[in-house]
């Protein structure tokens, strides 16, 4: 039997993400998915999901949902404090919902992306193998007041607050790991210096695509012929500023592609608030 | 002459495979073979392999455990004859609508060119282009081939919105639009026709190393193909080169 949330409050930019698309680059659809993979894994994983189940993605502020149906819903991305009608109940912990539960969250860490999950995940419509909104792929890209969203009615049988022992949240890391990029080797030695002895702050320019840092590094190099990028590839464009692409990003770009950036260091990277300062740290692949 | 390739690390789970000699006529068809013989290789489920105009992304669906030897297989998979893969390319008539009420910026285009509205569109029409590959947008193209004359550099300011299958120009390249998108090209023309479908596996009929060419069509025309296309009946025609 299905369930329905009702969004009494949208959030900000609050979209359903999951793992995001493979597949499908080859014909520009680009990846998608949850900004902070690593909060969507926990999410799934304190739940008893797939990995790849739909969540709730939102920005700085959530929204305020309210069930139709017995679930077990999860809160996680940062150090937040979750209410089930108005008692505290926890993030990283699975909660037991019930039917006419009203669920709020306030961003006490302010991170950038919460996620909130259900158990079974929600069941948004499918394209590309892949439940993530994006602009012309799906048929929503953001939620707002009045939406509906279907997820599947489960009643718990088991402990009412399962928790999870360890404390699993960690603040995001401020030192980005890493790899060499394409067009690494273009660069002078100084220029090269440059990326790993500086500290980039982040700044206002930033969404589901792309954030840009503040900081110019002198570019010498001439734009590349068009080639194909990820997230997490961090260009450099011909003013010399730095921009990290991110899960939305386009599958092809024009930009010297300097730097890599590790899967963590992307999940960590999306969590930090404009002006937050980062550095780079090379690894090795 | 054989194509070389250089291989570089690109992520835990990407590598990337550039062509490292100059390339020729036909380096985007060898390419474009390459690719193909490592999907063959690999299940679509573990490897996706997006193309450009030189170079190849190999995108894995885990983690690479041993990149060197990872290497020796893709530089095992490099075709040494061409056609046995059965690599079928194909001429596709694209219907475009060149006029006013559909291209805002045709006139302003022409003015700049100094060329009458018919000699833009014979110029545009009269190439065949050929499709490299996908980028920017779900289904839009990078084609080859725009007449040198047609050169235009992007307008300073994109617009807002350009419409679904605009057909427009920019720097020494053209494209069509697959769906409403800020651009900063010069929309010349419009075609009826839907470049990226998301109701299907198989989104885009049109695919990279294939040809394209420009028909110019009437209102009429344009007014009816459009009723087709969009009750999913029609069927854009091609033939096989």
């Amino acid at each position: 039997m299905m369930g329905k949330v009702a969004v009494i409050a949208q959030g900000v930019y609050t979209s359903i993400q999951d793992l995001g698309r493979f597949g499908f680059s080859k014909f520009g659809v680009p990846k998608s998915g949850a900004m902070d993979q690593e909060a969507l894994r926990w999410v799934n994983l304190i739940l008893g999901n797939h990995e790849n189940d739909a969540v709730l993605e939102w920005v700085m502020q959530a929204p305020i949902l309210k069930f139709s149906a017995p679930t077990c819903v999860c809160v996680t991305g940062g150090d937040l404090a979750v209410f089930l009608n108005d008692i505290p109940v926890g993030c990283y912990v699975q909660v037991v919902v019930g039917k006419g539960d009203v669920l709020r969250v306030e961003n006490t860490s302010k991170i950038v992306y919460g996620y909130i999950g259900v158990k079974k995940g929600f069941q948004s419509e499918k394209k590309f193998k892949s439940r993530s909104w994006y602009t012309g792929i799906t048929d929503k890209i953001k939620l707002n007041k009045k939406d509906e969203i279907s997820y599947l009615k489960h009643v718990d049988k088991g402990a009412k607050f399962a928790k999870i022992a360890a404390k699993v949240y960690a603040k995001p890391t401020t030192i980005l790991n890493v790899y060499e990029g394409a067009e690494f080797s273009l660069l002078s030695i100084k220029q090269q210096k440059m990326l790993w002895g500086h500290s980039f702050s982040i700044s206002n320019t930033r969404s589901r695509m792309a954030i840009q840092l503040i900081g110019k590094l002198q570019n010498t190099l001439p734009p590349i012929v068009t080639s194909p990028v990820l997230p997490g590839t961090v260009q450099l464009t011909p003013s010399g500023t730095l921009i990290v692409l991110m899960r939305d990003c386009q599958t092809t770009g024009g930009y010297p592609r300097v730097l890599q950036l590790s899967e963590d260091a992307i999940n960590s990277i999306a969590q930090h608030q404009a002006g937050s300062v980062v550095q780079f740290n090379k690894v090795a692949l | 002459m054989k194509l070389e390739f250089n291989y570089k690390k690109y992520a835990k789970n990407a590598i990337l495979i550039e062509i490292s000699n100059t390339s020729d006529e036909n380096s985007l068809e060898n390419l474009l073979l390459y690719k193909k013989s490592i999907e063959l290789f690999y299940n679509k489920a573990i490897v996706e392999v997006v193309s450009s105009y030189n170079s190849l992304l190999v995108y894995y669906e885990s983690t690479i455990e041993d990149f060197y030897s990872e290497f020796q297989v893709l530089k095992s998979l490099v075709p040494e004859g061409a056609s046995d893969l059965g690599f079928k390319k194909r001429l596709w008539q694209v219907p475009v609508y060149y006029a006013t009420a559909v291209a805002p910026d045709l006139v302003s285009f022409a003015t700049a060119k100094s060329m009458t509205i018919d000699r833009v569109i014979a110029l545009h029409t009269t190439p065949i282009y050929t499709a490299c590959f996908f980028g920017f947008l779900p289904g839009f193209l990078y084609l080859a081939g725009l007449d040198a004359q047609l050169d235009m550099p992007r307008k300073n300011t994109p617009e807002l919105a350009l419409e679904k299958g605009a057909v427009a120009i920019g720097g020494n390249q053209t494209g069509v639009y697959p769906s409403k998108s800020p651009g900063g090209w010069h929309v010349i023309g419009s075609t009826p026709l839907q470049f990226f479908d998301r109701d299907s596996e198989k989104p885009c009929f049109v695919s990279p190393g294939d040809k394209i060419q420009f028909i110019s069509i009437s209102e009429k025309e344009y007014n009816d193909i459009s009723i087709l296309v969009d009750s999913k009946i029609y069927h854009p025609k091609s033939i096989l080169l």
